[in-house]
């Protein structure tokens, strides 16, 4: 890349774009709720009481900060300094649920009384139906049949905390279709719902917003690193991505820190060339998903194609505008990484720090198998999500 | 002057179809424009078929997942009705979504129109101020009317802007919902209906979504110039068959 990326804006401008990506390509029919909460996110998020509820949530009920932990044994192993910023260790057991906290505060202001959301492992899902609860809010969660198959544990949350769940029939009946379920509510319930969405996707200012609700992540690091390691900044940051959020809130308070290498992970499914690869960065192209022109895979007759995963929540055919832009700049180094490479990669960390994660961060830890890194490199992973949704999925690939 | 343009100076209600290119069979499209014209119906929406159809209801989300596992293909569609214009007359327009048309290439994509003889295209994902800012001058210079959607819940301000850059109709959303999804009009709509005719705008406006037989045809037409009919006509020829499409016409009285 011969762009100075030193000099790059990574932040969405005014306009909702980043660099070339991002936008919102709605129908009309979409255009009075987005624009309303264009004209309002900045403006909630800055009222001090806003700030003051969403922190002490954070806090009390999600369990924040979440640890920054020095891994020592898989230090040892790969021979540098990993650290795991402990995303699985909040309530219901993902990031994901700094942004519903985030979001179900914005719609309460927005006096909207039903929410909806689209979900693909189950994560998003569960978070949104927690906060749901917790404001006694109505809840529907659509879910990809085929997901909703392979995370049960994650349908019966769901329902446990009052959530109507609701099968995506269409395409390949995965996240993709999920999301074009909720935007079609969204559509059809113009005035009291709000829709969550999961990622960092979407028509803007969907893709900031997640962002700055996920940013916490990386303004934690900042402050633990500095008590672990004196300093700020690591090396390298490293995050899966699906649509990108747990990424983007990785990376956001380094994006503009050069020192700081930015790593992005994507599934590569059976392998990038196999046909059944969620690997967008490689197999994508500009184009428009889901209200927002991103890199995404698609036909070259610009249909949208299947992805394939074995994990849920990375098997999306697009990324959120903000990392096709750094993918684009070559701001952020982005990797693929296989099924199987994820999977044993699980494992590795349950053997080696008695952690049991998502197979979603399974594909972050993964990377040390293919990259080396210096003795004194600070490497921070995002350990996005923990594992006891993929039980069944770690029972049946390893035959347990 | 555009076909368009013409049709919507005759003084009648105009009866327009949307169906889904490829569908039910890869190479009906050519048949099902001609019998349409045939039958009395003074435009046709051609429907380009995209795999994430965003703003439709599950009958022309499933017509369109059908005619892309048919082969159907912009190109596909360019070939089959490139000779279209020998036989038929009426304004023809292409409905679909803008990814499709991203990869084809804007400008390609619309000067293969004006070579077929398309009058307009609608695509409801396409925004209003990135076709002005960036698409507009393209679409003009190839002969093109765009048509926008506007909704219940669409500002006054916005509705002026709409019309404003419009050149052709405006496209009423009978009410806020996708494709398919009512089964009559109430009086929420004929309140909306009234109120965006008492704008006295400069384009006129035809309402579509939800306009299935003949009596919310003329419940739509009471206010506006005229219907389309979408889904209603895609299930018709789902159960029935492209033959008997004149039977599901001749209750419109055209
Ligand atoms: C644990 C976990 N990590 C990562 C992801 C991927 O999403 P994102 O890229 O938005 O972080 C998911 C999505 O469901 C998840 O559950």
């Amino acid at each position: 890349m011969t762009t100075n990326i030193n000099n790059m804006n990574y932040n969405v401008n005014e306009k909702g774009y980043y660099g070339e990506f991002g936008g919102a390509y709605i129908p009309e029919m979409l255009y009075p709720n987005v624009e309303e909460l264009r004209q309002n996110y900045l403006k909630i998020m800055a009222e001090p009481d806003f700030k003051k509820e969403f922190d002490q949530l954070l806090k009390d009920y999600v369990g924040r900060p979440s640890p920054l932990y020095f891994a020592k044994r898989l230090s040892e192993k790969y021979n540098t300094k990993i650290y795991l910023k402990r995303e699985d260790l909040n309530h219901t057991g993902a990031h994901k649920i700094n942004n519903t906290i985030g979001q179900i505060l914005v719609a309460k202001r927005l006096g909207k009384h039903r929410i909806i959301a689209e979900t693909g492992a189950g994560q998003h899902g569960v978070a949104t139906a927690t906060v749901c609860a917790l404001m006694g809010l109505e809840c529907i969660v659509y879910m990809g049949e085929v997901d909703i198959a392979r995370q049960a544990p994650n349908v019966a949350r769901m329902k446990m905390l009052g959530a109507t769940v609701v099968p995506a029939l269409s395409g390949s009946r995965t996240l993709k279709d999920a999301t074009n379920e909720a935007i079609r509510d969204w559509i059809n319930n113009p005035v009291d719902t709000h829709y969550i969405i999961g990622s960092a996707i979407g028509p803007h200012p969907y893709p900031d917003m997640v962002t700055r609700f996920q940013s916490v992540i990386s303004q934690e690091i900042k402050w633990q690193l500095k008590e672990h390691e004196g300093r700020e900044n690591p090396d390298y940051v490293v995050a899966c991505i699906g649509g990108g959020s747990n990424a983007a809130g990785t990376y956001y308070h380094y994006l503009h820190e050069p020192d700081v290498k930015i790593i992005a992970v994507e599934a590569a499914g059976l392998g990038v060339d196999s046909g059944e690869s969620a690997a967008t960065s490689v197999l994508g192209k500009e184009g428009i998903i889901h209200g927002c022109k991103t890199l995404l895979m698609q036909t070259p007759d610009g249909q949208i194609t299947e992805p394939y995963s074995i994990s849920a929540g990375l098997d999306y055919p697009g990324v959120g505008p903000m990392h096709a832009h750094l993918a684009k700049t070559g701001r952020a180094e982005f990797m693929s990484i296989k099924d199987d490479e994820a999977m044993n990669a699980g494992l590795e960390l349950c053997k080696l720090e008695g952690i049991i994660p998502a197979i979603e961060s399974s594909h972050a830890l993964a990377i040390f198998d293919q990259k080396t890194f210096k003795p004194t490199d600070v490497v921070v992973v995002s350990l996005s999500g923990r594992g006891d949704k993929d039980l069944q999925n770690y029972i049946e690939y390893f035959k347990i | 002057m555009n076909r368009i343009n013409k049709k919507l100076q005759e003084d009648k209600k105009l009866l327009s179809i949307y169906f889904t290119a490829g569908y039910p069979s890869l190479n009906d499209t050519v048949s099902i424009i001609q019998d349409l014209e045939k039958n009395g119906v003074d435009m046709i929406e051609i429907g380009l078929p995209f795999s994430d159809p965003l703003a439709d209801g599950p009958t022309i989300q499933a017509s369109s997942t059908q005619a892309l596992k048919n082969g159907m293909t912009t190109q596909v569609l360019f070939e089959q009705i490139k000779d279209i214009r020998k036989t038929v007359s009426i304004p023809l327009i292409i409905m679909g979504y803008f990814n499709p048309m991203l990869q084809y290439g804007v400008e390609a994509f619309c000067k293969k129109c004006q070579e077929i003889g398309i009058d307009g295209l609608i695509i409801p994902d396409l925004p209003v101020d990135v076709y002005h800012d960036e698409y507009k001058a393209t679409f003009e210079k190839y002969g093109l009317i765009n048509v926008f959607l506007i909704t219940p819940q669409t500002s006054i301000e916005r509705i002026n802007f709409i019309d404003s850059i419009s050149n052709g109709f405006i496209y009423m959303v009978s009410s806020a919902s996708v494709t398919g999804s009512q089964s009559g009009f109430g009086d929420e709509q004929t309140s909306y209906f009234k109120r965006i005719a008492d704008m006295n705008l400069k384009n006129p406006q035809i309402i579509g979504f939800g306009i299935s037989d003949n009596k919310t045809f003329t419940q739509a037409t009471q206010y506006a110039k005229g219907a389309i009919i979408g889904s209603a006509f895609i299930k018709h020829i789902t159960n029935n068959g492209i033959e008997t499409l004149s039977t599901f016409l001749k209750e419109f009285n055209t």
